[in-house]
């Protein structure tokens, strides 16, 4: 039996077209994908994300153990409320999960996973936890709701009271503790909004004030498009527990500055990087997926993700191709049996309503 | 479920409406449109190519996924739909409207042994 969101029966009245994701039941789309891709790009929409696990992390080695755990380092954390986005890898320097930490102070943090590992990543951190004074508790007990597009701002300080004197200064990447929610300037689309972590019995009726604000409800369909055309990567596509984050396009958040000891860093230290991951963009009709070769005059490549691109109107693709590959070089992809021209870009492709390449 | 009551239908989920010029006229049901999704890509057949019954031919693709298109009998392909190739979204818009190509069958009884609309109503509820 799938596991329901606080939000599941509201979905079902709106008609979403619900699918298992990672165990959950969850709202591919409203309607229309496309549809809903182009309102967050251009308006606001809003995504059920309550099957992301949040965890609170407390404790006087909190920091310490963080800095450990994640690929990332929390010490940049300085200002409450600041968020950084971690790979958290294994011992063969592989991604187990990919994921965003908020500081409050150093004895304080909450992190955020993906559903499809969240249990995993539990066990993982508990077991990486001995001979440290800190604690980890899940909170199951929230709904996330992620709001986001040009007008998800205002949106937001329509539907939530108090919410515009909370968030007005609030920079990227930087979060506000608000009674009971904590709204946060993140995202995965690629647009400017609130990610809003809050109590699970006011999910329904939060979801209502924000349709009443204007915002209309966006599936995980259109999520993973906008996701793409941003760039971001998907755990267990484009990051996986195989491949080191320096293969995966996420080296830059791989801090190897100090002497930190991390999991995964010496694994990470004693090889080299042979392939990277890259942008491509169909130059001929037809759509790109996962998993597909490319073909390259440096060896072949794979596509990690793929889709139709709603807002460039082509296909594109994540790909890890031999690092040698260059943005603007041609390349080849299989698509059924045939071959078809794709151009190297640097992602993202599109942000804040705008194509970048 | 929107399935005419005019048209033979396979478990593949095409529809086909036999002309009166012999030929018939093939297009995705829609079931098939609302289960893929927004269609963003059709690839169609050659003219002329010859096909078996339930050979592949055709794709149509959404966001989400592929789907490939049979051949509901034996025939020869004679005309196929530009306009479905230049607007894939017609697909979602109306199915029955937005056909893929015409194939000229081998034979009018392989048309008479495809599902009825009630034959291919109770296949759409299996799936």
């Amino acid at each position: 039996m799938a596991r329901q969101t606080p939000l599941h029966e509201t979905h079902r009245a709106a008609g979403a077209k619900l699918v298992d994701f990672a165990g959950w039941d969850m709202p591919l789309h409203y309607g229309s994908q496309i549809e809903e891709h182009h309102l967050v790009r251009r308006a606001a929409g809003m995504f059920d994300v309550s099957h992301m696990l949040a965890l609170d992390v407390t404790g006087p080695d909190a920091r310490r153990w963080l800095q450990h755990l994640l690929a990332n380092d929390v010490a940049k954390l300085t200002d409450a409320g600041r968020a950084l986005y971690s790979c958290m890898l294994n011992e063969q320097g592989g991604v187990i999960d990919d994921l965003i930490v908020y500081y409050f102070d150093s004895r304080r943090y909450r992190i955020v996973v993906n559903a499809g590992t969240a249990d995993s990543d539990l066990a993982w951190m508990r077991k990486t936890l001995e001979g440290f004074d800190a604690a980890i508790a899940s909170r199951r007990d929230l709904a996330i709701l992620a709001v986001q597009g040009p007008q998800a701002v205002e949106a937001v300080w329509r539907a939530i009271p108090g919410s515009r004197n909370a968030t007005h200064a609030l920079a990227p990447f930087q979060a506000t503790e608000m009674d009971d929610l904590l709204i946060a300037r993140t995202g995965y689309t690629g647009e400017d909004g609130f990610e809003i972590a809050l109590p699970a019995d006011r999910a329904t009726a939060t979801w209502q004030a924000l349709l009443d604000a204007g915002v209309k409800p966006a599936g995980l369909g259109a999520r993973d498009t906008l996701r793409l055309e941003a760039g971001m990567c998907l755990y267990g596509q484009d990051l996986d527990a195989s491949t080191s984050p320096l293969e995966s396009g996420v080296g830059w958040t791989v801090n190897m500055k100090t002497p930190r000891d991390f999991i995964g860093r010496s694994a990470l230290e004693s090889g080299s990087p042979t392939r990277r991951l890259a942008g491509l963009v169909l130059e001929e009709r037809g759509v790109l997926r996962a998993h597909q070769i490319v073909v390259t005059p440096q060896g072949n490549g794979e596509t990690t993700s793929g889709s139709f691109s709603p807002t460039m109107n082509c296909a594109i693709a994540l790909a890890r191709v031999p690092k040698e590959v260059a943005v603007g070089d041609r390349v080849e992809v299989e698509v059924r049996d045939r071959r078809l021209l794709a151009r190297v870009v640097k992602p993202p492709f599109v942000r804040n309503g705008r194509v970048l390449v | 479920m929107n399935i005419p009551q005019d048209l033979k239908y396979t478990a593949s989920h095409e529809w086909l409406r036999l002309g009166d010029d012999g030929v018939a006229t093939v297009g995705i049901t829609d079931h098939a449109q609302e289960q893929l999704g927004d269609v963003v890509f059709v690839e169609l057949p050659e003219i002329g190519r010859k096909l078996k019954a339930g050979e592949e031919c055709a794709v149509v693709e959404s966001v989400k996924a592929a789907s490939d298109i049979y051949a509901p009998v034996a025939g020869e392909i004679v005309e196929v739909n530009q306009s479905v190739v230049d607007a894939p979204e017609s697909v979602n818009a109306d199915a029955y409207a937005a056909w893929l190509y015409r194939i000229r069958p081998d034979s009018a009884a392989d048309v008479a042994s495809l599902l009825d609309a009630a034959g291919y109503q109770s296949e759409a509820n299996k799936a």
